[in-house]
């Protein structure tokens, strides 16, 4: 189409009009990409290169070979903090999941067209707004045991005082509530967003077919909401595995050390008043990359059916 | 609809699910009112374990006052604007290019760099912690806010990216191939073809990067420190730490903290929702 519409257009410039169809997206695209390659990607390399040596973020390096590693496989061993870190991990990975549950209760509790139903929705979805920060603050004098809410209402029971987070058998599932507060109204706004779009049509047919509550939820809504649940599942168990502001807040990993996950743990060891073993922290967050390695390849593998268009 | 819209159902379920809506919403938000209650209490209230009865006084104003007045809160305030805002420009602008590039030509590392930024989007933060403080470091930016800045839109673009490609995939391609044929060029129909278009696109994103940002707190301490530097999320902590057991100090300054993305979703709501649904669920 190009070549015979612009005849009269000297050598060089030909050349570029005939193929910025080729060269444009380059144009766009090279200087972001070096940008994000340097920021995002090479460090990513980087950080294996760095869990093989001991290196105080400072001074010289020294070479240590996977000596780091072998430390972390013997504190698996002795269930020392690495395993603690890791059992909390899965821990938060599960529990982290019933905030899609949760957030579809919510969703089909609000999807009706009442007056005022909109600011109902919007308030629900509030939590995820905040920061992580606050909600953690928030949170952190909820459970307190002289003063807590949650405390002065178990008292009108007669129970507690239950003090959540200086528990070690509780204090990591008084964190996961608290994130599965913002992370619930996250998974509401999805599924309300995608009970928008379910088929009424489908919905008359079930209801002719005599299909009604949960089965016609399970047969008929739940299949129409796979995008919904797709993208939940997503940030739920991105969300599950970088869990940081939370217990930096609240615990800072206490008490001893009972409420830390791998991407506090790493933080721990690299950059506070632990000690700076960039060497080892990086091995832990290279380990953590490894488990969510896992999932990043198979959203990408589902993202990549779909635009294919299976 | 599903469930049965509530005008179709009984009088007595009607009448209980108007009854359920307000009980359940306060239910949800207890732990906020809870602050929110606590930061116009006064001071002898907590000395005297008047914890949740009535307010002795109503000292919101004070309370509030001594955040904006006495506390180093509103330097913090102004290093989350002057952190969001940039990021946000910058975010919103590479990711139009990169969205414009793998939205409209085809060619074979399309994908592969498509993928890339979707990727580096999903990383733990913690794999880049060390390698870019030390980055940071090297190009002396280390407690700067230029430093955070440019961590901040090099790792949105990853997910502006996927946001970006996606919504310019959707649009009507015959507009791009008219323009060619009448022989417009390639940046020309970025500009004026194309851009105007990715209007709602670009407002989801800025509105969702504003809140991402201003919340982060991760790599504000990993590459700022002190008050000259530290944006809001981080100000908080020891904030609370010169206040400390002054809850309604403490509460008063959350609020204040919390606040500004809660004012973006409530003024810009439907593009911020746009936005968390990726596109993908319309």
């Amino acid at each position: 189409m190009s070549r015979t519409d612009m005849p009269l257009i000297g050598r060089q410039s030909s050349w570029l009009r005939r193929n910025q169809i080729a060269l444009a997206p380059w144009l766009f695209l090279t200087p972001v990409v070096l940008f994000f390659l340097f920021y995002v990607i090479f460090p990513i390399f980087q950080s294996f290169n760095v869990s093989l040596y001991e290196w105080d973020g400072l001074g010289p390096r020294k070479y240590v070979g996977f000596r780091n590693y072998e430390y972390l496989y013997w504190e698996f061993v002795d269930r020392d903090a690495f395993f603690v870190s890791l059992k909390n991990n899965v821990l938060w990975l599960v529990l982290y999941l019933l905030a899609i549950p949760a957030g579809l209760l919510i969703a089909l509790f609000l999807n009706q067209t009442v007056a005022g139903i909109r600011l109902y929705k919007s308030l629900f979805f509030f939590p995820f707004v905040i920061s992580q920060v606050v909600v953690g603050l928030v949170f952190t004098w909820f459970y307190d045991p002289t003063f807590g809410l949650l405390n002065s209402l178990l008292g009108v029971f007669g129970l507690g005082p239950v003090n959540v987070l200086g528990d070690e058998n509780l204090v990591t599932y008084g964190i996961v509530l608290a994130g599965l507060w913002p992370q619930t109204a996250y998974c509401m706004i999805l599924y309300l967003t995608g009970l928008n779009a379910v088929d009424p049509e489908q919905i008359e047919a079930g209801r002719l077919d005599g299909a009604k509550g949960v089965r016609m939820l399970w047969y008929v809504i739940v299949p129409q909401l796979r995008p919904a649940t797709f993208i939940a599942f997503v940030v739920t168990i991105i969300g599950a595995l970088r869990s940081f502001d939370f217990i930096a807040v609240m615990t800072q990993g206490g008490p001893f050390g009972s409420s830390r996950v791998l991407a506090f743990y790493m933080f721990e060891v690299a950059l506070s008043e632990y000690g700076f073993r960039m060497g080892y922290g990086a091995a832990i967050a290279v380990t953590l990359f490894a488990i969510m390695v896992v999932f990043i390849a198979y959203f990408l593998w589902s993202m990549y059916r779909e635009e294919r268009g299976y | 609809m599903f469930p049965t819209p509530i005008e179709r159902t009984s009088r007595a379920w009607q009448l209980t699910y108007r009854m359920l809506l307000p009980a359940a919403l306060i239910m949800w938000l207890l732990p906020l009112i809870a602050v929110a209650i606590f930061s116009i209490k006064p001071a002898a209230d907590f000395t005297t374990g008047n914890y949740w009865g009535w307010p002795s006084a109503f000292e919101g104003f004070t309370n509030y006052g001594k955040v904006f007045f006495e506390s180093d809160m509103p330097r913090y305030l102004l290093n989350s604007v002057f952190i969001t805002l940039p990021t946000v420009a910058g975010a919103v602008i590479l990711s139009s290019m990169t969205g414009f590039a793998l939205g409209i030509y085809r060619f074979r590392a399309n994908i592969l760099i498509f993928f890339m930024f979707v990727a580096g989007n999903f990383v733990p933060f913690q794999i880049l912690m060390v390698p870019v403080r030390d980055l940071t470091l090297q190009l002396g930016l280390y407690n700067t806010i230029t430093g955070l800045v440019l961590f901040h839109v090099a790792f949105q673009t990853g997910f502006c990216t996927l946001f970006m490609r996606n919504f310019i995939r959707a649009l009507p391609f015959e507009l791009i191939e008219a323009a060619r044929v009448e022989g417009v060029n390639e940046f020309r129909i970025f500009w004026f073809v194309v851009l105007p278009l990715m209007k709602p696109a670009i407002a989801a994103l800025a509105v969702l990067i504003f809140t991402f940002i201003w919340n982060d707190y991760f790599w504000a301490v990993v590459l700022t420190q002190g008050v000259e530097t530290q944006p809001v999320t981080a100000g908080i902590t020891s904030f609370n730490a010169q206040y400390r057991a002054a809850y309604h100090l403490m509460s008063a300054g959350s609020i204040i903290a919390a606040l500004p993305p809660v004012l973006m979703f409530f003024l810009m709501q439907r593009h911020f929702i746009a936005g968390l649904t990726l596109g993908a669920v319309k």
